[in-house]
């Protein structure tokens, strides 16, 4: 659909070539171009807060008294941090659907008698599919998006883990001896005294996870999303006029180029925003950058 | 079929020795080893050539970042940005279909849309631009009583960088560098995922790694080995860099040295 402004485009062939690009950037194809940046930026603000409970999770983990526990915790940052990101990806998108799958088919189908693996298949009953053969388009795009965004937040949360995990070390000593000494028991001296003061000592940490994350996002490609790097390579792709009314040679250098663009300038702004986010948070802070604050007012 | 026949046939088919088909069926747990295996030679390819031309230019890029002509300031500061700002994944993406149309216009570039030097161009120079940054970081935290010093000797220019700045800029870079060569090795298995084609299915561990899982539908037996293969590599990685960092260090006391702390700065 497009409106009466683009009226002109119904022969593309005797078109000026300013008309021809207006055109051209507002098929419907380039309009699913469009729409996918926000698919980035949805991945982004879903992605972000899940990896951040996740490491949130992590660190608690790693510290607690309970040993096996903490070994659980610090296993999860390790071996997550020790392997290549990709390998993760492309591990748990698969490893993640199966389980599923494996898990319903259990509770699904409990007299089901055949091996689930048989040599090179998977193979669960009908039921505990997911998404079901007969669910529409629209499901098993939702589905496979949300397994990315549970995959994002499971290896970005080993990183935030991390850096959690050494902010609530960095809080200093005498910040708890001094709750206890009031009487606060361990978890209200957790939750009053160290949670609010780490965040300060977190902040440097979490904002690279920001543009590390931001930077990871293309590999929503490799998981099958359709997400800005498909269509780039979509649409970029050579075209020839029995296909389409805009035939071009291949122009994938310049959608890629474009999404490099939009890239460093969303790198830029998040550094610019994180900068200020940063002097905010250490108002009042016993940090140098606390105390730079309060001598320069 | 023995496991060292299994060894015969593949351990350098990521080279194009040995058999030239991939296994098809009833893959042993032997044919994953080696294959994953023989592609680990060309993650270690790519690590060692880039880490090593990237180290020498990013020495470069630092100074100039470090300079106080914009003429050699401008040029290093927007290299930096480009690279450190934008996913590596684009950048290979984007590079490869840069070399393929520079391919289309003259046979001199034919060898730049192959991956072996494609790829190595684009991590080399991503690896730069990250280390740049942290060179330059450590050119800016060098104590003022060293710069002091070596002018009350009478050293300046060349002689000055040469023995007094370098050597301790290296000094304080040292464990993050290690962090990002460390983390190089961890990219290089984007290669074959981005544009880069693997000819012949010569292609790097996660390549195979993923064609056996694509082939099995069982994650859970490849991407655990192509995982064993790299914290192996990670290991040997801290212990040579552990020995340059000793030597870089030798004069501090045994307590002040730094440890080289495996802290990697994730994906890029």
């Amino acid at each position: 659909m497009r409106s009466d402004i683009f009226s002109f485009c119904s022969d593309p062939a005797v078109l000026e070539t300013f008309q021809w690009m207006s055109c051209y950037l507002t098929t419907g194809k380039h309009m699913g171009f469009y729409l996918s940046f926000g698919t980035v930026l949805l991945l982004l603000a879903l992605a972000a807060p899940a990896a951040l409970l996740f490491g949130f999770g992590g660190a608690m983990a790693a510290r607690a008294r309970f040993v096996p526990l903490s070994w659980l915790g610090r296993g999860y940052i390790a071996v997550v941090r020790g392997v290549p990101d990709i390998a993760f990806f492309l591990f748990f998108v698969i490893a993640l659907d199966q389980g599923i799958e494996y898990l319903r088919h259990k509770v699904k189908c409990p007299d089901w008698d055949e091996p689930i693996r048989q040599g090179s298949d998977f193979i669960v009953c009908e039921a505990a599919k997911l998404p079901l053969g007969t669910s529409p388009q629209w499901i098993h795009e939702t589905y496979g998006f949300a397994l990315a965004v549970v995959t994002f937040a499971i290896v970005f949360g080993a990183f935030a883990a991390n850096v959690l995990f050494g902010a609530m070390q960095a809080v200093p000593r005498a910040q708890i001896e001094t709750a206890e000494a009031y009487g606060m028991t361990h978890r209200q001296a957790f939750w009053r005294i160290l949670v609010p003061q780490m965040w300060t000592y977190a902040l440097p940490g979490l904002s690279n996870l920001w543009m590390v994350l931001i930077k990871a996002t293309p590999l929503l490609f490799l998981l099958g999303v359709e997400d800005i790097v498909y269509w780039a390579k979509e649409l970029g792709g050579s075209k020839t006029a029995n296909f389409t009314a805009y035939p071009h040679p291949d122009w994938r250098t310049w959608y890629f180029l474009g999404l490099l663009i939009f890239y460093l300038a969303f790198t830029r702004v998040s550094e610019l925003v994180l900068d200020r986010i940063t002097i905010r948070l250490s108002h009042g802070q016993a940090t140098v950058a606390g105390e730079a604050q309060r001598k320069a007012s | 079929m023995s496991c060292f026949q299994t060894f015969q046939d593949y351990a350098f088919r990521s080279l194009g020795y040995g058999e030239r088909l991939l296994p098809r069926s009833d893959f042993t747990l032997c044919e994953q080893f080696t294959l994953i295996g023989s592609g680990m030679i060309w993650n270690i390819y790519y690590g060692v050539l880039a880490v090593v031309t990237g180290f020498v230019f990013a020495n470069l890029l630092a100074v100039g970042k470090n300079a106080k002509s914009p003429l050699a300031r401008k040029p290093a500061e927007w290299f930096i940005f480009l690279f450190r700002g934008s996913p590596l994944f684009i950048q290979f993406f984007f590079a490869y279909s840069l070399f393929l149309s520079l391919k289309g216009m003259s046979s001199v570039f034919d060898p730049l849309s192959s991956a072996w030097l494609g790829a190595l161009i684009v991590l080399f120079l991503n690896t730069a631009a990250y280390s740049a940054e942290i060179f330059y970081g450590a050119l800016r935290s060098i104590p003022k009583g060293d710069i002091e010093a070596a002018d009350a000797y009478g050293l300046t220019g060349w002689s000055r960088y040469r023995k007094i700045m370098w050597p301790t800029t290296m000094r304080l870079a040292w464990p993050a560098y290690t962090n990002e060569a460390i983390f190089l090795f961890h990219a290089t298995t984007l290669v074959f995922v981005s544009g880069f084609p693997a000819w012949r299915q010569k292609g790097d561990a996660l390549y195979y790694a993923k064609y056996f899982a694509d082939k099995t539908f069982n994650p859970f037996v490849p991407y655990p080995i192509l995982a064993f293969y790299f914290i192996l590599l990670t290991l040997v990685l801290i212990s040579l860099f552990g020995l340059v960092n000793k030597r870089l260090n030798r004069h501090l006391p045994k307590a002040k040295r730094p440890k080289l702390r495996f802290r990697p700065n994730l994906i890029r």
